[in-house]
């Protein structure tokens, strides 16, 4: 039987990182996908060339790439945007009294986590996904349902809870089942930047006992039971959601 | 934003650029050989074909790539001595990674396609006597990789973005470019969005090529109009 040399407890921590930055990236990446589609089917021309240049550059650009940028570049921008805030509040308080002596008002460096840059960015990455899967479904939503809702009386705001979304729903599955399964993947990126998940822990357990097989199968092992897990509840749902089709 | 950093380090980006290039068009070029038998295999009803194909695709398709590179790239030597062999080589255990990756995917797209066929073509080509293997060389590849065409874009430009991973393991693809810029001036902005719009660009590149290919090859698909 597999040997992890008791890091079989570690590993499993790491798994549950695993889950946490992919389900609350997944929550981001659904919001901003939705956002996103309604802005790209919204009659204002502003909302739709934001929306068309998020989801373009997004897909343009490997997401490895997209989390360095937005680690490394974040924390910079962050950091710089601090310093500046100190430097003007100080300067002002010195232009007031000039025995003023300097003190960091916000905090003067903020090492950003890695796992809320992951989340960040991996959130912001499959929100441009998203944003595609989801216009695609309200597209397929009959337009004369709506103009009924319309004609009804309902504001838009209950037209999408009561007519938009239970029917989106059906439509986006398929394609909101993929974007999970590759954010799930995704997610192995992160270690690159240092969150101990999974994918790290597996790799500093395969440094110190010179079985680096065994730990990066554990670990894809790990992986397939999340993707193979995930598929068999899309497949449940979208049975629910297309009961009154069949 | 500093463009002197990303003037002076561009001879850097532009051979990233021919690794990307030369990673990703070797993989596809390979995986497409591998993809084709199995696919074939994976759709035949002997158990002995379907079962070990079906189970790659389960594995290659379940898996970050990135653990799949580590698994060659690092875990090839826990049973053999790798020392001198192409094994410790990292832009061949790339290939070997990506290669295996993208036969997976391609591998469903191109089963997908077959599945797809009209069943009539499939049943005059069986009409007409020919042998399984006629069959699958006249009439059902040439019509299922014309029908892939769309769905293997997508594929094409996964591995672009996959081939980002090598530059983890020290090959200087790219974003391995992009890092070491990153590493010598701090200048994360500069450096990774460089490298961001060469990777954007390819894609609109290879977007391009595509729809061009899909008009070609499956003009006689497309609705009169």
């Amino acid at each position: 039987m597999l040997d992890l040399k008791g890091y079989e407890f570690s590993i499993l921590k790491g798994a549950l990182v695993t889950i946490e930055v992919a389900v609350l990236s997944l929550l981001l990446a659904m919001f901003l996908g939705m956002l996103g589609a309604l802005a790209k089917l919204s009659p204002y021309r502003w909302a739709k060339g934001t929306a068309t240049v998020y989801t373009t550059v997004i897909r343009g650009i490997p997401d490895l790439v997209l989390m360095m940028l937005i680690f490394y570049g974040g924390q910079m921008l962050l950091n710089s945007g601090l310093y500046n805030i100190n430097e003007w509040v100080n300067e002002w308080f010195t232009s007031q009294d000039s025995n003023h002596e300097w003190t960091a008002y916000l905090p003067d460096y903020v090492d950003v986590s890695p796992f809320i840059a992951g989340v960040l960015t991996i959130g912001f990455i499959f929100g441009a996904y998203m944003a595609e899967t989801f216009r695609g479904a309200i597209m397929a939503v009959d337009r004369g349902e709506l103009e009924a809702a319309k004609a009804y009386g309902m504001s838009s705001a209950l037209t999408f809870r009561r007519i938009l979304l239970p029917q989106m729903i059906r439509h986006a599955l398929p394609g909101f089942g993929n974007n999970w399964l590759v954010l799930l993947k995704t997610t192995a990126l992160v270690s690159v930047i240092g969150l101990e998940d999974m994918v790290r822990i597996g790799s500093l357990a395969a440094g110190s006992t010179k079985m680096p097989f065994t730990f990066y199968m554990t670990v894809a092992i790990i992986f397939l039971f999340f993707t193979s897990v995930s598929t068999g509840l899309l497949k449940l749902v979208e049975r629910k959601y297309s009961i009154h089709t069949r | 934003m500093d463009f002197s950093i990303i003037v002076d380090s561009l001879p850097i980006y532009l051979d990233g650029l021919w690794v990307t290039l030369g990673l990703v068009t070797v993989s596809l070029f390979l995986g497409i050989f591998i993809a084709i038998p199995l696919a074939i295999a994976r759709n035949s009803t002997m158990r002995l074909c379907s079962l070990p194909a079906w189970a790659f695709i389960y594995f290659f398709r379940g898996t970050p790539l990135l653990i799949q590179l580590f698994l060659i790239y690092y875990g090839m030597a826990q049973f053999i001595s790798i020392e001198d062999t192409l094994w410790e080589n990292a832009w061949f255990c790339a290939i070997v990674a990506f290669v295996l990756n993208t036969s997976a995917y391609s591998a469903e797209i191109i089963r997908g396609a077959i599945n797809g066929l009209p069943p009539g073509e499939v049943e005059a080509a069986k009409a007409y006597g020919m042998s399984p293997m006629t069959a699958y060389r006249r009439i059902i590849l040439p019509n299922a990789l014309r029908r892939a065409i769309p769905a293997y874009s997508n594929e094409v430009i996964f591995m672009l973005h996959g081939s980002a991973v090598a530059g983890i393991i020290t090959i200087m693809d790219l974003t391995g470019a992009a890092r070491l810029v990153n590493s010598r001036y701090y200048a994360p902005f500069e450096s990774f969005i460089t490298a961001g719009f060469f990777y954007m660009g390819l894609t609109f590149i290879i977007i391009w090529c595509f729809k061009k290919a899909e008009n070609k090859f499956l003009a006689y698909l497309k609705p009169l109009s």
